[in-house]
């Protein structure tokens, strides 16, 4: 019998694996058709498009956040320095390439994978420490990491000193139809990655290391992989990054933007793909609409972030909450909005189905030892007549 | 600048990074936590000097004495608020606790700020004024020389009192661990925390002290870190906390002596980077690959004791 669990480890199509996509795509359309019948005139511009590019890129730098923080169950702290390398190498190739008013696609495709690139090698660097070290001290060097990079990059020359490095924009209004390519694209890759026999094994050197060692997993392997792949976004969305903005600054890559993104996958869930798109949807929309965005609601928003962390991180993991949270949570929570099951009922659907399969075994053995019975008593009758 | 007083100099600086690393190694030696708000309850005190000192112009010594006492009380409550509820949890769920504590924290200025800014009442705009952009407490920096006997030394005033802070509060808490009973007690929650409450210890009790004490280091750190000239800010504990965590580790975390020692190398390494004009932009740089380098050759750090892993 296959049976599914929340990644959808099970190979049979379902629908609900790729609702995902199918939502993202949805809410693709609804943009176009807004554009191409113009419904919603200048506002698409002005209001809306500068609240869907940040969700894009927050969306993807999430999701390759998550590949560290939920499925291999480190801490990297130092996510922004990945992007920082992404925008600041990437917006420099598209200025260089770059000789026209209007950048075209092939220079944004360059930029793009030799952003990633360089930024999946310093993944790769940063994962070198990750072999030796774990929790804490990790979190500290991918921390340091980040402030290097902010650091150095102050200091090139090339990069225009790190303050204000221009960089080149698409002009035409189709560049949101790219971002979306490229989150169905992360998406792609990650929930994939996650769900194959590679997820597995990081999954399981996640829950143990040791025990993963001793099933033959290469650790060395599968660390290293995770944190280049994911790299290798942060890199792509910080090219996207410098693409959307007109020039780029290293202190929009200070490692408060790391904690931002990590706020945005633990608020999500660690673990869960579509648990980091909804939260990094949701908090840079918060970030970037209306009254919200502005200045001096800034603090209020940072304190009540961290207020969100900590209470949603002592929920989900304190062990005098455990009664609590089997009570209240929030599965339980859509079961009753959907009139499906909830988890307590669930589980009682599992302890019936138990009992009356022991029920039923129960009655084959106790066939099963009366024709045994029987067999013996015949075999008895009969060597009582050969005796005779 | 020659070389001795650039020495001297770095003293003074590692002895206030010791401090802070002091802070770090005790609470992660025996909590066996990373308190990520270490840095931010610093802040907090530099702002509780810089409030009481000049806008509600407090004797210097009432003003310290607040702020370490603001400290402790803010170290227990964090303690007990946010990472008492997680004992037993992963570790990872207490280092983003503790990364939450402080952006909360660190936001808090700013809303002082806008209430401020906001309110009605001309006292409290006036007491609040400029809270994101407090100037440096002048008064409390003296830059002039040592002269005794007639003799000037190359280590300002404030320097040389750093180092003999920082050395006594180290032999003090070296003493209080070795020689009193609730010193005995947090080594042997430390050591083994199943073994020590068998052995009828409060474990809860001994890391609220853990705590108190470490905060109280934060509050000696601002008040060190502000006779420097660095004017209070909300990202005032920040860099300097990371640092000194980085001196703890490479010290050896959890090791009193090692933490002291850490904080002294790492603030020569960074005076000297600083008189060097082609080295000093990157200093934070070459501080922290020292600590990538040194975690990857010797991750218990110089004194620390090496662990195992056991299954």
């Amino acid at each position: 019998m296959r049976k599914t669990n929340d990644l959808g480890l099970n190979k049979s199509f379902k629908f609900k694996n790729y609702l995902n996509y199918t939502v993202i795509l949805a809410v693709l359309a609804v943009l176009m058709i807004l554009q191409f019948t113009g419904a919603a005139g200048t506002d698409f511009n002005y209001k809306i498009m500068p609240i869907v590019i940040p969700i894009g890129v927050y969306v993807i730098l999430a999701l390759s956040l998550n590949m560290v923080v939920g499925f291999l169950g480190e801490l990297s702290l130092g996510h922004a320095g990945f992007m920082c390398i992404g925008a600041f190498v990437g917006g420099k190739i598209a200025s260089l390439l770059d000789t026209g008013d209007n950048a075209n696609i092939s220079v944004m495709l360059i930029a793009l994978i030799l952003g990633g690139l360089c930024a999946a090698l310093f993944g790769f660097i940063v994962g070198l420490p990750a072999l030796r070290l774990r929790g804490d001290y990790l979190a500290i060097v991918t921390l340091a990491f980040n402030m290097i990079i902010t650091d150095v990059i102050k200091e090139i020359p090339f990069f225009a000193k790190g303050s204000n490095l221009p960089t080149p924009s698409l002009k035409d209004e189709y560049n949101y139809i790219i971002i979306f390519a490229i989150i169905l694209i992360t998406l792609a890759v990650i929930q994939n990655f996650a769900r194959s026999k590679h997820g597995r094994a990081i999954m399981s050197i996640r829950d143990n290391e040791i025990a993963a060692r001793t099933m033959g997993i290469n650790i060395v392997k599968y660390k290293l992989t995770v944190f280049t792949i994911s790299a290798f976004f942060a890199g792509i969305a910080g090219v996207l990054w410098s693409y959307y903005q007109p020039g780029i600054n290293y202190e929009m890559f200070k490692y408060n933007v790391s904690i931002e993104i990590l706020v945005m996958v633990v608020l999500g869930g660690m673990g869960s793909v579509n648990g980091s798109i909804l939260a990094a949807a949701l908090i840079t929309f918060i970030n970037n609409y209306g009254k919200f965005s502005e200045e001096s609601f800034a603090p209020y928003r940072t304190v009540l972030y961290a207020l969100i962390l900590i209470i949603v991180v002592i929920y989900r993991n304190a062990p005098g909450l455990k009664g609590f949270r089997e009570k209240y949570n929030m599965k339980d929570l859509f079961a009753k909005i959907f009139k499906k099951k909830t988890s307590q009922e669930k589980l009682e659907d599992i302890a019936d189905k138990e009992t009356k399969k022991s029920e039923k075994s129960d009655k084959k053995e106790q066939k099963l030892s009366n024709k045994v019975s029987k067999k013996a008593a015949k075999s008895a009758k009969n060597a009582k007549k050969e005796d005779r | 600048m020659d070389f001795l007083e650039t020495l001297l100099n770095g003293l003074s600086l590692g002895g206030t990074y010791a401090i802070i690393a002091l802070g770090y190694t005790m609470v992660y030696g025996i909590a066996k936590m990373l308190n990520f708000a270490h840095g931010d309850i610093i802040m907090v005190g530099s702002y509780i000097i810089w409030f009481t000192f000049l806008r509600l112009d407090c004797h210097p010594s009432i003003s310290i004495a607040l702020a370490i006492i603001c400290c402790v009380i803010l170290g227990i409550v964090i303690e007990r608020l946010a990472y008492r509820p997680l004992r037993g949890a992963p570790s990872l769920a207490v280092l983003i606790t503790a990364i939450g504590v402080s952006s909360l924290l660190q936001g808090l200025p700013a809303i002082l700020d806008t209430i401020s800014k906001s309110s009605n009442n001309s006292a409290l705009k006036e007491k609040l004024s400029g809270i994101l952009n407090p100037l440096p407490i002048q008064d409390m920096v003296h830059t002039n020389k040592l002269v005794l006997f007639g003799v000037e030394f190359p280590i300002s005033i404030s320097a040389l009192v750093t180092i003999l802070i920082t050395v006594a509060t180290m032999i003090a808490l070296t003493v209080f661990i070795k020689k009193s009973k609730t010193g005995k007690a947090m080594v042997a929650v430390s050591e083994n925390r199943d073994a020590a409450l068998l052995m009828g210890i409060h474990i809860n009790k001994i890391i609220v002290v853990t705590f108190a004490i470490g905060s109280a280091l934060a509050g000696v750190a601002a008040t060190l870190m502000l006779t420097k000239g660095t004017p209070a800010s909300p990202s005032f504990g920040a860099l300097p906390g990371i640092v000194a965590f980085s001196a703890a580790v490479i010290g050896g975390i959890g090791s009193i002596p090692g933490a002291a020692l850490g904080g002294f190398l790492i603030g020569i390494l960074e005076t000297f980077c600083n008189a060097n004009s082609a080295l000093s932009p990157y200093r934070n740089a070459i501080v922290f690959s020292v600590l990538i380098i040194i975690l990857l050759f010797k991750p218990s750090g110089i004194l620390g004791n090496p662990r195992r892993e056991k299954v």
